[in-house]
């Protein structure tokens, strides 16, 4: 049979299951978009800003650990749409990006909305290709998808000229298992490692498991949650790691970190035995390495990238594998040790009695008002009123923060935010990818006045494909994190932080025909929730909440200091 | 320290600019990089030198293991080998100069493969420090120009880095 290069790339979506792309037209893709137009095996949404449509692709992937798919045309779109996947990149999101080219003899040319597309990715992609043949074209994007979704996942980009889409040649759908001579992932950890590691763990009087990305990503929580309770452990995740382990369970002290809670980070640095999990030591969880590295332990580091281990900190035991596989084939070794072996039940006692000591500090608790809106308290009561059952994403700042402490993710999946970038403007885009996934699913934004205004744009994607999520813009009139660094490191200079001129936010929603409602008093704030979340639950609310203006995020770790070189308030400072 | 390190990838377009770009984004040191296909012209090998500690070292050898294209790495160092470079070095030779650089290059064990009547143009093998010795030898004033492949090394005896 022979097909066009448009046709074949269609085909290919549908074989690989895709049922959701996300993208934008242009010159050099409408082959492939005339080709759309024709199928109805998978849904296009159509964007507003090339930069939102990967956004959403990643958060479709992340919230259901299938491969995004977003595309988008030469030039413009690819540039607008590199923060998305730089965004993916960093956090490891399994994406293909389909990228349309000029036509290869134009290539090098200068042509109108030719960019070296391959060139400007290639920090920021697991791996890309060019494709300058047709019959090279089906095989190219089934190794994207296979690329993308093995290993560690990342984004993978497929570059496509227009006159490859217009070429034919014989297709035949491909079958068999992909194989790569210079790509093999290990998803098998070393079984002496493990046995070592199980040692380390049952020996260990202060031990402490930290898991971050990666256990979400090996959909490894209940492996995890298994492990902490059948060693009764302490457990921390990373913003990353949130939803890996339950928030609401006595065994969860908390997310470490720049921002994590005291007693999570005295435990970090305290333990005996540190085990990592799909996590990455980066600098907002550990701090100053050379600090973090005073306290003796031993640590354990279970990642399926090799890079990833003995990167920032001495590991002592690494293991390298998926995630999920080890934990299973830890658990089981452990449940053989321990039959053998019954452990003190004693053993940790002074261990967790440290830990509520440090607990006892509540470094979480926060100056209530009946009157002005304390940011930490609208998430609480988010939590509430959607019973902690919400799918939540975040933009990036002091609301992202919050949402991380406040809302206690108890389930996997449920909590998306740009992690390792930190890409403001995430927020809406990765709503519109969850509900895709889960359309009657409650989905909340939480955002800020400076975030929601960098994809604002996407308020109409949301109109024309009848997605409902719930903004709620903490609107503290300032860009809060940078003038929270202002205050404490910059003699309260608040230089550019300030946002003038904002948007009446509701007349704007309404503009876009959606729900719009200004919350003033602290009194207003679960009613306004309640009324979203039920009256309007098939519809858009966007709510401009006036929060506390100079509220900080505490506990803080300053950059560059030690983990437990916290401030746990304005009174530290 | 100074390591050797050889790879093994795919003979694709792009895949040099991978490994090159590896090396800038993450701030480590290229000494010298030399790269041709391999007697499978699939496939390219090629040879980094580089310096660093051994945690950067390691570093490196896992990102470069973690490039898609790349099928083997090898710590060349860490075991004995072989080391080459081929250099090219255009050097006056007038008058009594003639005999004396002739001289100079048959204590190199090198050869003269240009010849005019004011210069030669000597090739030159042997490992870093051979090569740099050469140079040394010279009255600076006399090299018109210096062209150095960088290092390709080749692990000794058994040891074979192949697919």
């Amino acid at each position: 049979m022979e097909l066009t290069g448009a046709e074949i790339v269609v085909r290919s979506l549908a074989d690989e299951g895709v049922e959701h792309v996300f993208g934008y037209p242009g010159g050099s893709v409408l082959y492939i978009y005339d080709e759309i137009f024709k199928q109805d095996k998978f849904k296009h949404i159509l964007v507003r800003h090339e930069q939102a449509a990967v956004h959403a692709a990643d958060a479709y992937s992340r919230v259901s650990n299938r491969v995004g798919v977003a595309l988008v045309t030469s030039g413009p779109g690819v540039t607008n749409a590199v923060t998305g996947i730089a965004t993916a990149y960093m956090d490891s999101i399994p994406l293909v990006v389909l990228t349309g080219q000029v036509p290869t003899t134009a290539i090098g040319q200068d042509a109108f909305q030719e960019a070296d597309t391959v060139g400007i990715t290639r920090p920021c992609v697991k791996h890309n290709f060019l494709v300058k043949d047709v019959k090279d074209l089906a095989e190219t994007i089934r190794k994207a998808f296979y690329i993308a979704r093995t290993g560690r996942p990342g984004p993978v980009l497929v570059d496509i000229p227009k006159d490859i889409t217009v070429a034919r040649c014989k297709y035949t759908p491909p079958t068999g298992e992909i194989k790569m001579r210079s790509y093999s992932p290990v998803v098998k950890g070393h079984q002496g490692q493990i046995k070592k590691a199980v040692q380390l763990l049952l020996q260990a009087e202060r031990p402490m498991i930290y898991t971050g990305g990666g256990v979400i990503l090996a959909d490894a929580a209940p492996e995890l949650t298994k492990l902490v309770h059948m060693l009764d452990v302490p457990c921390t995740n990373t913003l990353m790691g949130l939803g890996g382990f339950p928030g609401e369970d006595e065994h969860f002290v908390g997310m470490p970190g720049m921002h994590g809670t005291y007693e999570a980070n005295m435990a970090m640095q305290h333990c005996d035995v540190l085990v990592a999990i799909g996590a990455r030591f980066d600098d907002r969880v550990i701090g100053n390495p050379k600090h973090f590295a005073q306290n003796a332990r031993k640590i354990v580091h279970i990642d399926i990238d090799p890079s990833s281990i003995s990167k920032r900190v001495k590991v002592d035991v690494p293991i390298v594998g998926d995630v999920k596989d080890v934990l299973q084939d830890l658990l089981a070794h452990l449940e053989s040790a321990l039959k053998e072996n019954r452990r003190d039940p004693q053993q940790l006692a002074a261990w967790w009695k440290q830990i509520g000591a440090w607990r006892e500090r509540q470094c979480l608790k926060y100056k209530r008002s009946d009157d002005v809106i304390k940011p930490q308290f609208v998430i609480e009561k988010l939590w509430e009123v959607t019973r902690g059952e919400a799918f939540v994403t975040s933009d990036v700042g002091q609301h992202q923060m919050w949402a991380a402490q406040y809302y206690r993710f108890n389930k996997p999946r449920r909590w998306v935010n740009s992690g390792g970038l930190g890409t403001m403007g995430v927020g809406l885009p990765y709503a519109m990818g969850v509900q895709m996934v889960y359309p009657d699913a409650d989905v909340a934004v939480i955002t800020g006045e400076g975030s929601i205004q960098m994809n604002i744009q996407e308020l109409s994607t949301c109109h024309q494909y009848h997605l409902s999520p719930k903004i709620l813009c903490l609107n503290n009139r300032y860009l809060g994190m940078v003038r929270q660094w202002q205050q404490i490191d910059y003699g309260s200079r608040y230089a550019e932080s300030y946002m003038d001129s904002l948007p009446d936010f509701v007349k704007l929603a309404e503009a876009y025909g959606h729900v719009g409602m200004r919350i003033e008093s602290a009194r207003d704030v679960e009613g306004a929730l309640r009324e979203a979340f039920t009256t309007h639950k098939k519809r858009l609310v966007f709510l401009d909440i006036i929060t506390d203006r100079t509220e900080n995020v505490w506990p803080m770790v300053k950059a560059g200091k030690g983990l437990t070189e916290m401030l746990l308030g304005s009174e530290d400072l | 320290m100074r390591h050797v390190i050889s790879v093994l990838l795919e003979n694709e377009a792009g895949a040099l600019s991978r490994v090159v770009g590896l090396f800038s984004a993450r701030g480590y040191n290229i000494e010298t990089l030399t790269v041709a296909p391999t007697e499978d012209p699939t496939l390219s090998r090629m040879t980094i030198v580089t310096s660093g500690s051994d945690d950067v070292i390691e570093q490196i050898t896992k990102h470069l293991n973690r490039l898609v294209e790349v099928v083997k790495v090898v710590d060349l160092t860490e075991a004995p080998h072989i080391e080459r470079e081929l250099m090219l070095i255009k050097v006056r030779a007038v008058g009594k100069e003639r005999e004396e650089m002739k001289r100079m290059v048959d204590i190199f064990r090198g050869h003269i493969v240009d010849v005019t009547d004011k210069s030669y143009t000597v090739e030159l093998t042997g490992d870093k420090g051979k090569l740099d010795a050469f140079i040394e030898a010279l009255d600076r004033a006399c090299i018109l120009e210096t062209v150095r492949t960088g290092s390709c090394g080749v692990g000794r005896g058994e040891r074979v880095l192949k697919i």
